[in-house]
């Protein structure tokens, strides 16, 4: 496994070839774009009232009120303009391209988008870009050291932590805050401390068992 | 989300002045640029306090002091807090998640707005979100809805499980706007709807909670917040209690009540108190002060259960506390 868990939780079975499920997902995107029936919706999908979508750049009319912002996102010093509504989620996933942080309710109700800040595990999707100025984000992608999986990582796919892969990434942000935390003291104090990420699969006692098992080798580890 | 600009004071004089016309402070974000996303809160300036100088966690001979800004996991975990006021500890760790809790501020959690399903449904009517405009939940959906401090405008329930703990142990809240400061007791600083459930709470405009204050307590290590909800964990109240009982051999020496999830604000009980002092402690004794916890209750066509399961949330509060289980 040289690839490390994110990388390949977002490709599709395929992605061998070159082409990720997101290529693809574009090029089907621009495909029914030019069909004239998909065009009323291709309409209606850009803006309301002149407001950009979440998720999108900025559109025409918003430009004056661009923020500059500076953070530093997986040790990497990064420079954005953003209009102010953009959340972290979306600056992470769409601007700087790291789509391992997911994108699930976007309401802070199931902790997909777990990332930390300065360390501590936060959701991305109720933080606007602009809170994050100056402060250092983690995510998903910062967590192995090259082809080393994090302990966490490593311990997600020993104890099949996970079905579909969906809130993998949050759970991991968010049970590597557990174990720094110190609540792994008993089975029910994980569950407890990982209530706010929700797996509709219902891989919660393979997860419970990795984050023991990471616990234990991150202790030994030092 | 609508539109807003953007400003970040210094302190607390400049975040009044930087205040204008639909304002809104953000601290922590978990409740504002959610309903923000929702629409129901649409503020046109949005004034980040997140770099002002409320901060800190004190334990002093007059009480606890908590800083506005102070991040709900942090106080959970203080260690003065866990040993002295144990209450509080035990209710915001009950509280959201652990993200939540890293994020959300003290301050904001005494702000946080109703989880009525109508009030966050920006196509239905709601006298809180636009007043005069009804209220469904009357006649609609309203098995979470409140039995207290109803009004035929509006019967949410208030969702902070942190201003239940803090109301029990007769706190204060610290109000500043420019060089100006007021002390409010918290549950005065509460309003119920009456006709106007759109006016939450004291506050002015422009005007920020600066800090928590928690007068001494010595009993109140003997003290616990029981949360009853349709899940185990990361779920708002059906009904809660937060409770201090001092005790004096079989006897209740003294005691603080006030209950969650049945109020339109957190539900001070010091009828129940009056009834506790002096009484053995026993399950009889803790049956009949309950009583007095649903008195002048308006139970809707969904949460009637909520008249019976609030008392029995207090008895089993009671009977822990008293050490009888």
């Amino acid at each position: 496994m040289s690839r490390n868990l994110n990388d390949s939780s977002d490709l599709p079975p395929d992605a061998q070839a070159g082409s990720s499920r997101r290529q693809f997902i574009s090029r089907l995107a621009a495909i029914s774009a030019s069909l004239s029936v998909a065009a009323p919706l291709a309409r209606s999908a850009t803006t309301t009232e002149g407001t950009a979508l979440e998720g999108e750049s900025p559109k025409k009319g918003t430009e004056g009120s661009l923020v500059e912002i500076n953070f530093k996102v997986n040790g990497r010093p990064q420079k954005l303009e953003v209009d102010p509504r953009v959340t972290l989620l979306d600056a992470i996933r769409d601007r700087l391209d790291l789509t391992g942080t997911k994108k699930g309710c976007d309401r802070g109700a199931c902790g997909a988008c777990t990332v930390h800040i300065n360390g501590r595990r936060v959701l991305s999707c109720l933080t606007l870009a602009l809170m994050a100025q100056g402060e250092e984000i983690t995510t998903i992608e910062g967590l192995a050291k090259g082809d080393d999986l994090h302990p966490v990582q490593a311990a997600f796919v020993g104890c099949d932590g996970f079905q579909c892969g969906y809130c993998t990434p949050g759970q991991i942000m968010s049970a590597v805050g557990c174990i720094n935390e110190g609540h792994i003291r008993s089975d029910t104090e994980i569950q407890e401390f990982m209530s706010g990420n929700l797996c509709r699969c219902g891989a919660y006692p393979n997860i419970v068992d990795a984050i023991k098992m990471a616990a234990g080798q991150m202790k030994a580890g030092g | 989300m609508r539109t807003f600009t953007y400003k970040v004071p210094s302190s607390i004089w400049q975040a009044t002045s930087d205040f204008g016309q639909n304002s809104d402070f953000l601290a922590g974000g978990t409740t504002l640029i959610d309903l923000m996303k929702l629409e129901v809160m649409t503020p046109s300036q949005l004034v980040d306090i997140n770099r002002l100088p409320m901060r800190g966690i004190e334990l002093a001979s007059d009480g606890l002091r908590i800083g506005a800004l102070e991040k709900m996991s942090d106080v959970a975990e203080n260690q003065e807090v866990v040993a002295n006021y144990p209450v509080i500890s035990q209710a915001l760790l009950k509280s959201a998640s652990a993200q939540l809790r890293n994020m959300a501020s003290m301050g904001g959690n005494l702000l946080q707005r109703t989880r009525c399903g109508y009030f966050r449904e920006v196509s239905t009517p709601c006298n809180k979100r636009q007043p005069g405009s009804g209220c469904p939940a009357i006649d609609g959906w309203n098995r979470t809805h409140a039995i207290l401090g109803t009004s035929s405008s509006c019967v949410a329930t208030h969702p902070s499980d942190l201003a239940v703990a803090l109301v029990a142990l007769d706190a204060s809240i610290l109000l500043q706007s420019g060089n100006n400061d007021r002390l409010v007791k918290l549950d005065d600083f509460y309003h119920v709807p009456g006709e106007t459930p759109d006016k939450e709470n004291q506050l002015k405009p422009g005007e920020l909670i600066t800090e928590i204050r928690v007068p001494r307590l010595p009993w109140a290590q003997r003290s616990a917040y029981l949360k009853i909800r349709d899940r185990e964990s990361y779920e708002f109240a059906l009904t809660s209690v937060a409770m201090a009982l001092d005790v004096d051999a079989n006897n209740v020496r003294d005691a603080r009540v006030a209950v969650g999830g049945v109020g339109t604000k957190p539900w001070n009980l010091p009828k129940v108190r009056d009834a506790l002092i002096g009484m053995p402690l026993n399950q009889q004794t803790f049956e009949a002060a309950a009583k007095l916890a649903t008195e002048g209750a308006k139970p809707l066509r969904h949460n009637a259960f909520k008249v019976e399961l609030v008392q029995r949330t207090i008895v089993r509060a009671l009977m822990n506390l008293g050490g009888l289980v």
